[in-house]
């Protein structure tokens, strides 16, 4: 205590304050809304267009697909790891539905299935290697990112001949399909795709889960102290493979709804993809050491990536231009992130 | 109250390998009352407490919970014993509000299937009323635990423990790391828990700690018991000089005393 005596209300008052402060600025999501709010009103004076309803669904489009990953990504980084793999992971998931319909004639249902637990097979893989080995997951998940490149890649090749699987609009139950993955809904005129419905959706089950479950709870105390977490009874490692199958299943329906969409796959979709998953998890507020972060924040990291990502085009600019604004942005989001874990942790007397 | 020990150690020895970590020690712990374990570095006082909260189990001798042989075999089954462990580094996590470290791991919930949710409210009113029931003051629960003073942060864990129907609290140097105010913020804290009828093992290096809240006194040197004392067996001077071992304390204090007498004369 800093002034002696803490039996007055006069210096408990004092305190109070500051703890306000402190919790506007705690809040992680913070950083990031400020940021989107400052990057639309940018491009919106550059440009009619961006603001605009069509040049609106035009940039959440982009956002929806990364926002996905982006939540899955946040929660996975509040609970302390990381997965490389989740970009290749989108391929994966695709081009097994891919394959196992146009090229072995499985029936729709069955081969989304399959490439379902698949992916999810991946992602308990890789959890439990970590938390078995307890080496860093940015190692293990390196590892089996580059195993699945070459998979996806290798396998595709072997089967097709070429690098692409095509005609996924040709099986059964397309029209199934595309009206959840892939359905369009006009508002003001301008069409929106469904995967920003579901970006939506997939932003308010993760803030739900991280929030006010106790699974949540658990997220937070692995990431920050996961020994902590393991002497008070948190079930860690479950929790830690709990968090890279969930990021698979955001893979698994990304990857589908990029195959639907497009009614082909590349072998190499995905690829490279992971790193701006975490760029938008980290511009969300997340902090790369765990424990801290939101789900609602790698959304709106999620949302900042693509109104920079066609806010350039807008702007008339050539698009080389948007790494280097994304590059900037993220390296603000992290020193604004140290300041504020700083700020909490180093304010203990 | 029986006169019956709440918990009793007989003869516990653990190895490790060839090393012997602790060797034939035995206390008993009462209800209402506090028993330190004493000893430097290295005498053994983790592994007691490892054994004492489940993490390890002991390779000879026996643990009596009641009277009654109990064998531990996780900290989930010594909890469920009604032993809870008051870590040093407190099983807190820093950048968790208050109310949610205090119910970590044991998270109360309503609702009913994939709607089953953390009951906040009822954690973060629980919180601030058990707090307040050990005299803790803390401004807003949802302040970070990082934001708390070390002193302040010993008083959440043990208010925690005492919530979870512990009825045994293993304290784990919960003063080692602290000012002298601080220290007596959390000496305050176990006497509480001890006067709301909690047996307490309180692990210590500190004889002027142990001293003031101890009703019994064991004491560990290299992971042999040197002695399992009432309070009245034993003067503060007499502790302080068996735990530093004695005759190694006399030939320190002789070896320091040396240089000051031979320079006065000149």
């Amino acid at each position: 205590m800093s002034t002696g005596t803490v039996t007055s209300a006069g210096p408990d008052e004092r305190l109070a304050r500051v703890g306000l402060l402190k919790r506007v600025l705690l809040k992680p999501e913070l950083g990031a809304l400020i940021g989107a709010v400052l990057v639309f009103g940018f491009f919106a004076a550059l440009s009619d267009v961006f603001r605009s309803a069509s040049g609106i669904a035009n940039w959440l489009d982009p956002a929806s697909t990364l926002g996905i990953m982006a939540v899955a990504v946040a929660l996975l980084m509040i609970g302390g790891h990381f997965d490389l793999s989740a970009g290749v992971q989108t391929g994966t998931a695709a081009i097994t539905s891919g394959l196992l319909t146009t090229y072995y004639g499985v029936n729709t249902w069955a081969a989304l299935a399959i490439s379902l637990a698949l992916v999810l097979a991946i992602g308990f893989v890789n959890g439990y290697l970590v938390v078995r080995t307890g080496l860093p997951s940015f190692i293990i998940t390196l590892g089996t990112f580059l195993m699945l490149q070459g998979l996806n890649l290798g396998i595709t090749k072997l089967v097709t001949n070429t690098v692409q699987i095509n005609n996924f609009n040709r099986i059964l139950g397309y029209d199934v399909l595309h009206a959840v993955f892939a359905s369009e809904f006009t508002i003001a005129g301008a069409s929106f795709q469904i995967a920003i419905l579901w970006w939506v959706i997939a932003t308010i089950l993760g803030s739900w889960l991280l929030l006010r479950t106790r699974f949540g709870n658990w997220i937070f105390a692995t990431g920050g102290d996961a020994n902590a977490s393991r002497n008070v009874g948190v079930p860690v490692a479950r929790t830690t493979i709990s968090l890279f199958m969930i990021t698979s299943f955001a893979a698994w329906f990304v990857g589908t709804t990029q195959i639907v969409r497009l009614t082909s796959i590349q072998a190499q979709a995905g690829f490279g993809q992971e790193l701006i998953y975490i760029v938008a998890a980290v511009i969300g507020g997340c902090l790369l050491t765990g424990g801290f972060g939101s789900a609602v924040g790698a959304a709106v990291g999620a949302l900042i990536f693509g109104m920079t990502s066609q806010g350039i085009v807008y702007a008339g600019w050539d698009a080389d231009w948007f790494k280097f604004f994304l590059g900037a942005m993220l390296l603000l989001a992290v020193l604004a992130n140290q300041y504020i874990r700083r700020f909490a942790e180093l304010s203990r007397r | 109250m029986t006169d019956e020990p709440l918990l009793e150690i007989r003869n516990v020895t653990k190895r490790f390998g060839s090393v012997i970590s602790l060797g034939g020690v035995s206390t008993t712990v009462r209800a209402g009352q506090v028993t330190c374990v004493l000893g430097d570095n290295g005498a053994g006082k983790s592994t007691l407490i490892k054994i004492l909260s489940g993490v390890h189990q002991p390779d000879e001798g026996e643990l009596l919970l009641d009277g009654r042989p109990v064998r531990l075999g996780s900290p989930r089954e010594a909890l469920d014993a009604g032993i809870a462990t008051v870590y040093q580094d407190l099983a807190m996590v820093p950048l968790m509000a208050i109310w949610r470290n205090f119910f970590l791991g044991s998270e109360p919930t309503k609702g009913w299937g994939p709607f089953r949710r953390f009951d906040r409210a009822t954690a973060i009113e629980t919180t601030r009323r058990e707090l307040l029931d050990m005299g803790i003051d803390i401004r807003d629960p949802d302040q970070p635990v990082g934001t708390l003073s070390g002193g302040e942060r010993q008083s959440v864990a043990i208010a925690r423990a005492v919530h979870f129907g512990a009825r045994l609290l293993i304290l784990d140097e919960p003063t080692s790391a602290l000012g002298v105010k601080q220290a007596g913020v959390v000496l305050r804290y176990i006497a509480r828990a001890r006067d709301r009828g909690l047996g307490v093992v309180f692990i210590t290096h500190n004889p002027h700690h142990a001293f003031p809240v101890g009703d019994r006194f064991l004491l560990l040197n290299r992971g042999k018991s040197l002695g399992d004392f009432a309070k009245g067996e034993l003067s503060p001077t007499e502790l302080t000089r068996m735990m530093a071992g004695g005759a190694e304390l006399d030939q320190l204090a002789h070896e320091l005393q040396r240089e000051p007498t031979e320079k006065a004369p000149q």
